[in-house]
């Protein structure tokens, strides 16, 4: 069993989208969590549909609903203080010493980030970038394992098969409350997946088929 | 934010002439574009607290979608396909957000500076 986990993404919703399922597990077998959230999503795209936020608004709003997804999940959250889109503009070796210090703090048996370059967003990718970074950095005897997502459509081509496949379809309603918590992204995000879906049933229905497993490849240091 | 009042917009707009102000000027279709569509490219640029003063500002559009263009004393500021505004802490928000509400270009103005 693992002894605490640490979730490392750069935006609110990435925990949702990509682990909350196998955040659920863990948490379902008493193993504490840990979310080290990059930015406040400041820049998203998403304002809600019909839009209720604005550009200046969305930061606030987005705090809240990442406070309401880590209570639905129930992990602790750890907000890093980035701006959206800036991540990988900053000092790489600034930010993984950032997160080294709460790691080492914290002292988790297993890290989840994003695979740098295989995350599609800029940001994905440099936090991803940095938190294997942060673990490298540690003490050999301390480092966690580390489970880095991949997304890109090329991933599978060109890193082969996931190391894990966590299938969560029997936690996706605990996934989907989680994902619902941001309600200004929610239906903008599921609505790529789909481009004709209008009814929540829809929307429940493509989330567990594209969302009802959870792939992780396994970091060789 | 709502549709877009070109007379309350534009008397903003006046009220902020001859002023130094702070400026986020951005468009983007979301870093996710390529991903979704293979065939379409991610784009966006932004630029967030400029110091600007522009002589002249005028909001023209069609009932729907608008354009802003700022004279500064050696150059321009424009937007296009802005479709919402609102005033925020004192601050001139406009937007233009797509059928499903997502936002495809912002153009913001204050006196004072935009939080980081």
């Amino acid at each position: 069993m693992e002894k605490h986990v640490v979730v490392i993404y750069p935006h609110p919703d990435d925990e949702s989208f990509g682990a909350a399922g196998t955040i659920t597990k863990f948490r379902k077998q008493g193993v504490p969590v840990t979310y080290l959230c990059g930015t406040l999503g400041e820049m998203g795209r998403n304002m809600g549909n019909p839009t209720f936020a604005n550009r200046e608004t969305l930061p606030d709003i987005r705090k809240e609903e990442l406070i309401a997804a880590c209570k639905e999940l129930d992990m602790d959250l750890r907000m890093l203080g980035y701006r959206d889109k800036t991540v990988e503009f900053e000092d790489r070796q600034q930010i993984a010493g950032h997160v080294k210090g709460i790691l080492e703090e914290i002292e988790p048996s297993l890290v989840i980030t994003h695979y740098p370059g295989y995350a599609v967003h800029p940001d994905h990718n440099a936090m991803g970038a940095a938190a294997v970074e942060a673990v490298r950095q540690m003490d050999e005897a301390k480092r966690p394992v580390v489970w880095a997502q991949a997304i890109s459509n090329n991933y599978y081509d060109e890193l082969g098969k996931p190391d894990i496949n966590n299938d969560v379809t029997d936690v996706i309603n605990e996934k989907m409350a989680a994902i619902m918590s941001h309600k200004s992204q929610a239906n903008g995000v599921l609505a790529q997946f789909h481009d004709n879906q209008s009814t929540a049933t829809d929307i429940s229905e493509i989330a567990k088929r594209s969302m009802g497993k959870e792939r992780f490849f396994i970091w060789d240091y | 934010m709502k549709p877009i009042e070109m007379d309350a917009v534009q008397q903003h707009l006046d009220r902020l002439k001859d002023k130094e102000v702070y400026i986020h000027l951005e468009t983007t279709n979301g870093a996710y574009a390529s991903h979704v569509n293979e065939k379409a490219y991610t784009v966006g640029a932004y630029i967030r607290n400029a110091k600007v003063k522009f002589s002249q500002a005028k909001l023209v559009g069609n009932g729907q979608s608008y354009r802003a263009g700022l004279k500064m004393e050696i150059g321009w500021i424009y937007a296009e396909g802005l479709t919402d505004w609102t005033i925020h802490d004192h601050q001139l928000l406009l937007a233009g957000h797509d059928r499903e509400g997502r936002l495809m270009v912002a153009l913001e103005l204050s006196e004072t500076p935009f939080r980081q």
